[in-house]
């Protein structure tokens, strides 16, 4: 579900269409880039627009971060696999939460029943941190948190864990995704209504500025945006809408553009045709810097380099000859790398069928050592800029990016274009598109629709699930229970409630609730009595 | 009772889980082939699938579970239909399921399973050509 769409003769190509609806041509020469400036369009590296990359030596001084996917099970066991990989080289941690954790709910919850520790880590109280990061060098290594509506609950889990093992506060480094905008449109991990989930999002980057300058309090994902479907032009013009929401909602509290637009970083998706992967970072670096400069009134450099982690690309993949995906991702890797990412992580060879296998997840660590180590991706900065093909589709990219933005900012910005459904709406329905492509064969998949190669079926390994798993962890959610204050508890979640209800920053007194042990169920419920609940709009 | 009047069918999401891509995709093609169409949303659990199909009057349920555990689920899906005299709705599953366990849900009562790649042909054909059948005959 990727890459051109192509009109033949025979076997020869007429005409070729990007996923964007770009036509690309034949051949391009020095003409098709002839009304580019070099110092306005493109600058050096570390130079405004950025579009060559945002720091002036890239990877000669300091290599992209590799980031796997990590924590599944029980705290015991991401905090084993944790070491597993900083022992191979890995540069940061990703944390993933198992999905009752990522709903609010705790481990005995009903709903959570069979979904304990499946896919994640179940998290009920700041215990089970101290555990997945006992031995752990916070203060040298970084940690992605795959967490959104209760982002600022992990938040504050994380400083208080670190705290509590003597690392500064301003040594620490931690990513959640904290999303929620783009949970509402491709994942589905939403749990309180659009404009208080607004709130919560900027009481993080407000609160985290002062208190964890080091953290990066949101990450954009047009990731899951156009794994749900979107188009590479969508993804960009999307992930951009809703960080303007968010931006747009700090700026209101008082706070200067250069106080935190710089800690706003981006998680991108990788598959699809090669170029208009690269011309689709290179082109969002450049507006990204543009719109903050130019609307914003930015001043800090900082402020307009456009961050992001380049992952790649579970939509890509096939459950079909999965070790064909071992070559997908290595070609996403190069993407990444040609597009001067700042983090690369890795869909694994098989998780087009299950949770990546310590081996499969060890090749795409290795991936990207052999890139680094062998292919000459350190030796020289955006080794494609100038490329007359590449400089052109930049700045068509671009070009509709901005098309694409002016949709959602005339419905009146990203907060109503998913309040309305018609961002859900938009995605959905080119998911069905490309589906159908791929039926119909107008969409080469290779060994789905063409060189199908007759094997064994692949059958699919569903991660083993423990069910003493959620004994151990109820277990260990009962004994904190049982030993701790049970008054300072209560109090921490009343004073939780009345800022809530007062609409103050409310993280210091997550904070304050984290370190008695209250539950991540207990403060999501406070949470949700002051806020209520997500209603999705109909989209059929 | 025509063969040509429309169907009704409920395209459901039970469990936490929130990667509906596959349910969305499926709710267009049911679309385009003349079936009305109601998606439940995220989260649902059985009871609120249940109620929903209840309420909307509908023919068919159809369950997207990407998680594994589409056999407690659907157990319970049809217990509770039974419960509620309401097991002449036809139940079809899709998502990420395991060939090994196709006649497990076939002997549950399940009418359909459509595992992940399962071609659009094969879903338009159950449902213009078999449903109307299963409809009539119960």
């Amino acid at each position: 579900m990727s890459g051109a769409r192509y009109i033949k003769e025979g076997e020869e190509i007429k005409e070729a269409i990007l996923e964007s609806g770009i036509k690309v041509k034949t051949i391009y020469t020095p003409e098709d880039i002839s009304h580019i400036d070099y110092a306005r369009d493109l600058g050096n590296p570390g130079e405004f627009p950025y579009t060559r990359g945002i720091h002036p030596e890239m990877f000669r001084k300091r290599p992209w971060t590799t980031r796997q996917y990590t924590g599944f099970g029980s705290p015991q066991e991401t905090n084993e696999r944790f070491k597993y990989l900083i022992s191979h080289g890995q540069t940061g941690l990703n944390v993933a939460f198992d999905l009752p954790t990522q709903l609010g709910l705790d481990s005995d919850d009903p709903r959570a029943e069979g979904e304990v520790g499946r896919v994640g880590m179940a998290v009920d109280t700041l215990r089970d941190f101290e555990i997945a990061f006992e031995g752990i060098k916070m203060d040298k290594i970084g940690s992605g948190l795959t967490i959104n509506a209760v982002a600022s609950i992990m938040l504050a889990m994380y400083q208080a864990v670190a705290e509590k093992y003597g690392f500064p506060l301003d040594r620490i480094s931690a990513t959640p995704q904290n999303d929620i905008l783009k949970e509402m449109v491709g994942r589905g991990m939403w749990i309180f209504p659009v404009d208080h989930s607004i709130r919560l999002i900027g009481d993080t980057i407000e609160y985290s500025c002062k208190a964890m300058p080091r953290t990066y309090p949101v990450s954009i994902c047009g990731y899951h945006i156009r794994e749900s479907g979107a188009n590479p032009v969508q993804e960009i013009s999307y992930a951009f809408e809703i960080a303007i929401s968010y931006i747009d909602h700090v700026l209101e509290r008082g706070l200067d553009i250069d106080d935190f637009v710089g800690r706003l970083s981006f998680n991108l998706d990788i598959y699809g045709n090669l170029f208009e992967q690269i011309a689709k970072f290179r082109a969002a670096r450049r507006l990204w810097a543009r719109t903050i400069r130019d609307r914003y009134g930015a001043k800090e450099p900082r402020s307009m380099q456009f961050r992001m982690l380049a992952g790649g690309g579970g939509a890509g993949l096939t459950k079909q000859q999965p070790e064909n995906n071992i070559v997908r991702g290595a070609y996403y890797a190069l993407i990444s790398a040609l597009s001067g990412t700042q983090t690369m992580a890795l869909c694994s060879y098989d998780e087009a069928y299950t949770i990546p296998t310590p081996k499969a997840a060890l090749i795409s660590l290795m991936t990207s050592h052999i890139l680094l180590e062998e292919m000459g991706l350190r030796d020289t900065v955006d080794p494609l800029g100038g490329s007359y093909y590449i400089e052109s589709l930049t700045d068509q990219m671009e070009e509709k990016i901005i098309e694409e933005m002016q949709k959602v900012e005339k419905i009146g910005g990203m907060a109503k274009a998913v309040e309305s459904g018609f961002v859900q709406r938009e995605v959905a329905r080119l998911a069905y598109k490309q589906e159908q492509a791929i039926q119909d064969g107008s969409l080469i998949k290779v060994g789905v629709n063409k060189y199908i190669v007759d094997e064994d079926e692949k059958e699919v390994e569903l991660h083993e699930y423990d069910p003493s798993a959620l004994d151990e962890q109820v277990k260990r959610m009962n004994e904190v229970k049982r030993t701790r204050d049970s008054k300072a508890v209560e109090s921490s979640l009343k004073a939780l409630e009345a800022a809530a209800r007062a609409e103050k920053n409310v993280m210091p007194y997550l904070v304050d609730a984290v370190k008695t042990y209250a539950t991540v169920g207990e403060m999501t419920a406070v949470f949700k009595e002051v806020y209520g609940e997500y209603n999705e709009p109909s989209i059929f | 009772m025509s063969e040509k009047r429309r169907f009704r069918v409920l395209v459901a999401k039970p469990g936490l889980d929130g990667h509906d891509r596959g349910a969305k995709v499926i709710s267009y093609l049911l679309k385009d082939i003349g079936m009305d169409v109601i998606y439940t949303g995220l989260h649902k659990t059985v009871e609120e699938i249940v109620a929903a199909a209840l309420q909307e009057d509908v023919d068919v349920i159809g369950l997207s579970i990407m998680t594994g555990a589409h056999i407690p689920i659907t157990e319970k899906l049809i217990k509770q239909l039974k419960e509620a005299g309401a097991e002449e709705i036809v139940v079809t599953v899709g998502g990420v399921i395991p060939s090994r366990d196709l006649e497990k849900l076939k002997s549950l009562g399940v009418k359909a399973v459509f595992p992940g790649g399962t071609s659009f042909e094969k879903i338009a054909l159950f449902f213009k050509e078999e449903l109307p059948a299963l409809r009539q005959v119960i």
